[in-house]
């Protein structure tokens, strides 16, 4: 069992065995994310009722929850991806920790507008500086940071671990953004979704919120997987099976 | 797990819980500072300073809001339930601002304990429920289950 556990561990540092998995992969997961994600917005934005005090404005949710998750899901990718890399020195794992980076930066600036849109009708400001709005500038922040490392470094397998050294600090900052509207006071309201608890929203907007949650992690999949792929080409250019794969890219 | 392996996991795991053990004494020496808003409870017991910009926040007390005939002008008392403060605003409401639900006014205190603001943000809670659903909840009784 553990034997068999070690070997799957193992066929996943093999960026070959990744390049080749990761073609239909991409496409279906890609596929099916279009579809939820599709779904999911046309029945929130089209079809849930409007909301006993915000009336249309809160239809902003089905945008800003899945990116706010996502932001936070690819972050925690990005940091175990980069301990994997560390202690197992696995190339791999730092190839899919760098392209899941601008995924996670693109879904914090999705989540800080869409919240700046919410918030000027509801709490009559786009912006307040409380520690839920602040934590999650700090996490666009680090997301810059990360990106900007990869880039300062003269070799790329510099820019890996010093990247992952950064996401591993930054850590710190996802519970911060989690429990921030239970530790403290804040303008912004507390979660709506709990796992210990029923959520206080209605079905009619509960299933679509939930399935555009599912599509973008979907998304979030299929778009990691493509990302990873030419990453595996551009640093793997010097391995035969790669300068083949590029020689048959460019033939096409 | 090799022993090089082991030792690069362990050293991971103690920096990540030194950095989270940091941030946690941090947070907790500035929790004040990192509260968004007094409590109209602080501000009667004198934790907030008088004649700067502060910001306070609670519900709107059910039956205070009192406006003056021909101006923006409105009264209302902000609560936690434990104190209230007296507000002054002068301008256009939110529209989510109403009675009995929650609100943060920025503005001065004066000695007199009234609270003058030149901001109100209105809260909005977690929970999201269409008009008709409300409307027979409470029809049958059970307002609570949707404030």
């Amino acid at each position: 069992m553990w034997q068999a556990f070690v070997r799957w561990f193992h066929k996943w540092s093999s960026p070959k065995w990744f390049y080749e998995m990761s073609r239909p992969w991409s496409f279906w997961l890609g596929w099916l994310a279009l579809i939820c994600i599709a779904t999911a917005l046309v029945w929130g934005l089209a079809f849930s009722p409007v909301e006993r005090l915000q009336g249309n404005s809160y239809r902003i949710i089905f945008l800003h929850v899945p990116s706010a998750f996502l932001s936070q899901a690819i972050y925690m990718t990005i940091a175990v991806a980069g301990a994997i890399g560390l202690v197992w020195r696995i190339k791999l794992a730092f190839y899919a920790a760098k392209q899941c980076i601008p995924i996670g930066m693109s879904m914090a600036i999705l989540a800080l507008a869409t919240g700046a849109i919410w918030g000027k009708p509801t709490w009559g400001a786009w912006w307040v500086w409380d520690a839920r709005l602040t934590s999650m500038l700090i996490l666009l922040l680090l997301y810059l940071g990360l990106w900007a490392l990869h880039n300062a470094m003269e070799r790329a397998e510099s820019g890996d671990r010093a990247a992952a050294i950064l996401a591993l600090v930054g850590v710190v900052n996802i519970p911060i953004i989690k429990f921030s509207v239970n530790w403290w006071n804040t303008l912004h309201q507390p979660a709506t979704l709990k796992v210990t608890e029923a959520a206080p929203m209605h079905m009619s907007m509960l299933i679509p919120l939930l399935l555009s949650i599912f599509g973008f992690y979907l998304a979030f999949l299929a778009w990691m997987l493509m990302r990873t792929r030419l990453e595996i080409l551009d640093r793997e250019k010097k391995a035969r099976w790669a300068q083949q794969e590029i020689r048959n890219l460019e033939a096409q | 797990m090799n022993p090089k392996r082991k030792q690069r996991l362990l050293l991971i795991l103690l920096g990540v819980s030194a950095v989270g053990v940091a941030a946690a004494l941090v947070l907790f020496a500035l929790r004040q500072n990192v509260n968004f808003f007094f409590t109209p409870s602080e501000i009667s017991s004198g934790v907030a300073p008088t004649e700067q910009v502060i910001r306070a926040g609670g519900m709107v007390r059910e039956g205070s809001v009192k406006r003056e005939d021909g101006s923006l002008r409105v009264h209302f008392n902000v609560t936690d339930f434990a104190a209230d403060v007296a507000v002054m605003y002068d301008g256009i409401l939110p529209d989510l601002f109403r009675e009995g639900d929650g609100v943060v006014v920025i503005g001065k205190l004066d000695e007199t304990g009234l609270l003058t603001a030149d901001t109100v943000l209105a809260k909005h809670d977690e929970t999201y429920m269409p008009p008709e659903v409300t409307h027979a909840l409470e029809q049958a009784g059970h307002p609570d289950t949707t404030n």
